[in-house]
């Protein structure tokens, strides 16, 4: 593609997303009043960024927003961590993978999310119970990729390596762990978006902080505006995490060919 | 007499076949020896157990019968007097070139200057001097294949195996990579095993062609190319006598004589 046709797919892109989001706004604005719909059902635009600016005064939304993604960040780390290193480990060791896939699979299986009230039994009304939800959450796409990249790895790569002689942590160093760093950053903004599920779940079931608490409050007091904010603050949460990610991957993938959009 | 640098003695080699029941015998008895600077292309069937020989050669497999022996000592695993070369480049898509020719240097813990030196020294010779810090997808195919000919000089081995190493490029590049090859062989006075399906690659690059059966592979021939300039493969190609080098290693190969069935028929 010349620069020249991109800068021009570019720009008409942007302006067509641009439009769709004001031709969104303006739907939210009057269209549930045209359908008949009622405010209670639908908030329109408006009323929800007063909500919003009220939340900001009365309900310390800055403070739960912040103890989300608190909780967020520190889950996404341990369980990407976590996933990578028995991703990295079982792909070494056939026998432990072996062994333990059994397990890994049943808890794979299990939907973790309903662990929360348990994690909440042990631990209490504190955000540990939600970032452990979190580290679960995010711990089998990270594994999996990283297993599935190491074992993917041509043979001969390998064998390359060791005709120079090279140790197994050799190998392992220059060749299995480059190699698995594309599915790696693939499995950690799958595993960035889900981060915030296992949170808001973990704080939906228990607690007295953050933005599933916030969402059950207005739940509670059947207001609908307060429900849409903390629907929007998490989808914020998990947008800048997702971001974060992709600028950490354009760091380290930065020897990859540029996608045709350099897009997402 | 010169030294011998690659010797295979007796060599058998036996896998257990696919589905785990009957063993198949790869190669059978595979006596062969290569003196110092000689270039010697391995041409047969495929299947026939070249690549295989190729791995013994490198210490990557052991074989079943038999040892190789490299400038004297036995082949017991990977050893810094082999480098080998495949078809595919093998260039690692995270690295530079540079990089990239110094992954060998780097396993095995060379002085980082000098190498960097050598690489660089390799890289000008291949004509790849501008794009030492590119990256391999920049590069065209032929280049590729000059910078993973750069990584296997670079640690100095004393003799290179290819395993076809041109067969994915086309025909032109193909050309110019033999010369490339021949000439920095000579230049560099190194022994090479070259593993090839192209008759024509196997008589102008070599000092000797040794043909191989079907499986169970053994060497059934082995004949001594009789032309000069091995530094020169373009010159080489026009010789006379290629033809008749070509004529006789069909025949060993049986390659002739199925066509002309066919065309009996």
């Amino acid at each position: 593609m010349s620069a020249r046709s991109r800068s021009t797919l570019i720009r008409r892109g942007t302006t067509v997303s641009v439009a769709l989001f004001v031709l969104f706004l303006m739907s939210w604005q009057w269209g549930p009043a045209l359908l008949g719909v009622p405010e209670f059902i639908v908030p329109p635009a408006s009323q929800v960024f007063a909500e919003f600016l009220r939340m900001l005064k009365l309900n310390h939304l800055m403070f739960h927003t912040g103890v989300t993604a608190g909780e967020v960040v520190a889950g996404f780390i341990l369980g990407s961590l976590l996933g990578a290193l028995f991703g990295y480990t079982l792909a070494m060791s056939p026998v432990a993978e072996f062994a333990l896939s059994p397990y890994i699979l049943a808890l794979q299986i299990a939907p973790k999310v309903a662990f929360a009230p348990l994690f909440i039994l042990w631990m209490g009304f504190t955000v540990y119970p939600k970032i452990l939800v979190a580290v679960l959450i995010v711990f089998f796409p990270v594994m999996v990729n990283v297993l599935t990249a190491v074992r993917g790895i041509d043979p001969d790569l390998i064998n390359l390596a060791r005709s120079f002689t090279a140790s197994r942590a050799q190998v392992f160093w220059k060749i299995e762990f480059p190699s698995s760093m594309p599915p790696l950053f693939a499995s950690l903004r799958i595993g960035a978006t889900l981060a915030v599920v296992g949170v808001v779940v973990g704080e939906l079931v228990g607690g007295n902080s953050g933005l599933g608490y916030l969402l059950t409050f207005g739940e509670g007091q059947a207001n609908t505006p307060m429900v849409f904010v903390c629907i929007l603050m998490l989808t914020l949460i998990g947008g800048v995490a997702y971001l974060g990610v992709i600028l950490i991957e354009k760091r380290v993938l930065h020897y990859m060919p540029a996608p045709p959009m350099g897009g997402l | 007499m010169a030294m011998t640098r690659l010797e295979y003695r007796d060599v058998t080699m036996r896998f257990p076949d696919a589905a785990g029941g009957s063993v198949i015998t790869a190669i059978r008895n595979v006596s062969f020896s290569i003196t110092d600077g000689e270039v010697v292309s391995l041409i047969g069937p495929s299947g026939c157990g070249k690549s295989t020989l190729l791995n013994i050669g490198s210490g990557l497999a052991p074989p079943s019968e038999g040892k190789a022996f490299v400038d004297g000592e036995p082949v017991e695993g990977p050893n810094r007097h082999v480098a080998f070369m495949l078809q595919k480049d093998l260039l690692l898509p995270w690295r530079t070139i540079l990089q990239n020719v110094m992954l060998g240097t780097e396993i095995q813990g060379k002085n980082k200057p000098a190498s960097i030196t050598r690489a660089r020294e390799l890289l000008q010779n291949f004509r790849l001097g501008e794009f030492a810090n590119h990256y391999p997808h920049q590069l065209s195919g032929g280049m590729r294949q000059r910078a993973a000919l750069a990584r296997t000089l670079a640690v100095d081995p004393s003799v290179l195996l290819l395993d076809e190493p041109f067969s994915a490029v086309d025909a032109q590049t193909r050309i110019m990579l033999q010369q490339d090859l021949a000439q920095t062989l000579k230049r560099a006075g190194k022994t090479a095993l070259l593993i090839t399906h192209d008759l024509a690659e196997a008589v102008i690059l070599s000092d000797r062609v040794l043909v191989m059966s079907r499986r169970p592979g053994h060497i059934v021939d082995e004949i001594k190319i009789d032309i000069g300039d091995r530094d020169d493969p373009l010159t080489r190609r026009r010789d006379s006598k290629i033809a008749a080098y070509l004529t006789q290693l069909m025949e060993r190969l049986d390659i002739g004589h199925a066509e002309l069935e066919e065309q009996r028929a």
